[in-house]
C-alpha cells in the first residue's frame, strides 16, 4: 500500500525542497515507514540512471547559427566593425519586416491559423504578466491616469473606464509589443483574479465576440470604434462576456 | 521591436542566448525530435526577443524556458494534436506505450531511458526534464509550466511513478 506522504513530502525531501521544520518531520516518519524509505532508494536509483545516461541534449551548431542568423536579420548589430552595407540591408529587412507585421495586425483578411498565433502572443503575455515582479506600466484605479499613461506610448487614444461598481476593478495599464506592435494593456481584477485587455487600433468595421481557449486561459476578441480588443483571463468565460459588453457600452 | 536599440541586443545576448541549449533541449523532448526542435527552438528565441522589452529582471532561463514551452505545445496544437488529447489518461498510458518488448529492443540504457521518457505524457515528461536534466528548483518550474507549487510536487511523484513503472517492467530494464 502506497503511504500518503508519498505524493508529497518524499518528492520534497528527496529534491531538498522541504523547509527545516518539514524535513525534519519527515525524517521522523521515515524511521517507521518501511515504504518511503524504499521508495526513497529507488528514486535515487532513477536519478543516478538518468544521470548516467546524459539524456541532456545541447543545442547544435547549426541551430545555434540560424538563431544568431535570423536574430540579425531583425535587429541592429552591436558589433561595430561590420560593414555599412550590411547596416542597410539589416535596416532593411527589419522595416519589411515590421512592415509586415503592422500588416498582420491591421488589415484583414486573417485566417483561423493567424487568429490563433495571435491569440497564443497573448496569452503568453498574459501568462508571463503573471509572474511576480512583471507589473511594468502604471498601477492606478484612475481612468484619467491610466488614460494618460497609455496616450503617451501606445501612440493611440485608448478608452480606459473603471468598472469597479460592476465588480471588475480597474488596476492600471502597460504598453506591450505583440507580433512586433505596440498593444495597450488594462488590468483589471475580478474576484482577485487579473483579466488583461489587450487594445490595438485596427482599419477593420466592428465584429461580435469570438472566444477561444489556450491552455487553462479563455480569450474574447472583438472589434469597435476602430479597435481591436482581446480580453485574457483564468476567469468564469460569462465574466469576460460581461467584460465585454460593458466596455462595448461604455466605448 | 523596430526601436531595439544595440543597448537591448546585447542586453539579449548577455541574459538569454547563454540559456540556448537549456531552450533546445526542453524543446528536443517535449517534441520528440532533434529537427522540429531546431525549428520550433528557434521560434521560440524569436518570439522571446520579440518580448524582451517586458522582461525585467529576474530569472532569465525560466523566463525563455516558459516560451519556449508555450511555443511547443502551440507547435503541437497544430501538428500533432492527439499527443495532447491524450495526456491525462494515465491508466491508458501505462498498458498502452512503454511495453516491456519495445523497451527491450531498445538496447543500451540511454536507449531504453529515452524510449520510457518519450512515452510519458507531454506534461509529466516536460517537469522530468525541467527537474532531472535541467536542474530547476520546484519554484522554477512553477513558473515555467504555469501550475502551483504542490501540483508540481505531486506531478513529479505520479511522473516519477511512471517513469520507475516503465523501466522495471522491461525485462532487462530493472538494471543497466
Amino acid at each position: 500500500m502506497r503511504c500518503d506522504f508519498a505524493d508529497s513530502l518524499l518528492q520534497g525531501y528527496f529534491d531538498g525542497e522541504l523547509s527545516g521544520r518539514r524535513a525534519a518531520e519527515f525524517e521522523r516518519h521515515l524511521r517507521h515507514c518501511a515504504h518511503c524509505a524504499t521508495e526513497l532508494v529507488d528514486l535515487d536509483l532513477l536519478r543516478d540512471r538518468l544521470h548516467l545516461a546524459q539524456l541532456y541534449e545541447p543545442a547544435t551548431a547549426s541551430v545555434r547559427r540560424k538563431i544568431n542568423a535570423r536574430l540579425h536579420a531583425i535587429a541592429p548589430t552591436t558589433a561595430a566593425s561590420q560593414p555599412r552595407l550590411w547596416h542597410w540591408l539589416a535596416a532593411a529587412a527589419a522595416l519589411l519586416f515590421v512592415a509586415i507585421l503592422l500588416w498582420r495586425v491591421g488589415h484583414g483578411p486573417r485566417g483561423d491559423d493567424y487568429q490563433a498565433e495571435l491569440a497564443g502572443e497573448i496569452v503568453d503575455a498574459h501568462v508571463h504578466s503573471l509572474q511576480p515582479g512583471q507589473m511594468n506600466g502604471i498601477v492606478s484605479n484612475d481612468e484619467r491616469v491610466v488614460e494618460g499613461w497609455l496616450e503617451g506610448r501606445a501612440r493611440f487614444a485608448v478608452p480606459v473606464r473603471n468598472f469597479t461598481n460592476d465588480g471588475f476593478a480597474l488596476q492600471g495599464g502597460r504598453v506591450e509589443v505583440i507580433e512586433g506592435h505596440a498593444v495597450a494593456v488594462l488590468v483589471y481584477e475580478r474576484n482577485g483574479r487579473p483579466i488583461n485587455v489587450f487594445i490595438w487600433p485596427t482599419r477593420e468595421g466592428d465584429s461580435p465576440p469570438r472566444t477561444g481557449s489556450r491552455q487553462s486561459f479563455r480569450w474574447v476578441d472583438w472589434r469597435r470604434g476602430k479597435r481591436e480588443f482581446c480580453a485574457v483571463s483564468d476567469v468564469d468565460p460569462l465574466d469576460l462576456e460581461h467584460l465585454h459588453q460593458l466596455i462595448n457600452s461604455s466605448a | 521591436m523596430n526601436d531595439f536599440d544595440a543597448e537591448d541586443r546585447l542586453r539579449f545576448e548577455q541574459l538569454v542566448l547563454p540559456h540556448v541549449d537549456a531552450a533546445f533541449n526542453l524543446a528536443r523532448w517535449l517534441l520528440r525530435s532533434r529537427a522540429d526542435a531546431e525549428d520550433v527552438a528557434q521560434e521560440a528565441l524569436l518570439r522571446s526577443y520579440r518580448f524582451f522589452r517586458g522582461f525585467h529582471g529576474g530569472d532569465a532561463r525560466a523566463w525563455l524556458l516558459q516560451i519556449v514551452r508555450n511555443t511547443c505545445y502551440t507547435w503541437l496544437e497544430k501538428n500533432r494534436p492527439m499527443e495532447l488529447s491524450i495526456e491525462f489518461d494515465e491508466e491508458l498510458h501505462l498498458q498502452g506505450c512503454a511495453t516491456p518488448e519495445t523497451l527491450a529492443i531498445a538496447g543500451d540504457d540511454r536507449k531504453r531511458l529515452t524510449l520510457a521518457l518519450e512515452t510519458l505524457p507531454p506534461r509529466f515528461r516536460e517537469i522530468l526534464v525541467l527537474r532531472e536534466l535541467e536542474g530547476c528548483s520546484y519554484k522554477e518550474i512553477a513558473a515555467i509550466t504555469a501550475i502551483p507549487i504542490g501540483t508540481v510536487m505531486s506531478s513529479l511523484s505520479r511522473a516519477r511513478r511512471q517513469l520507475h513503472f516503465a523501466l522495471v517492467n522491461s525485462p532487462q530494464g530493472a538494471r543497466p
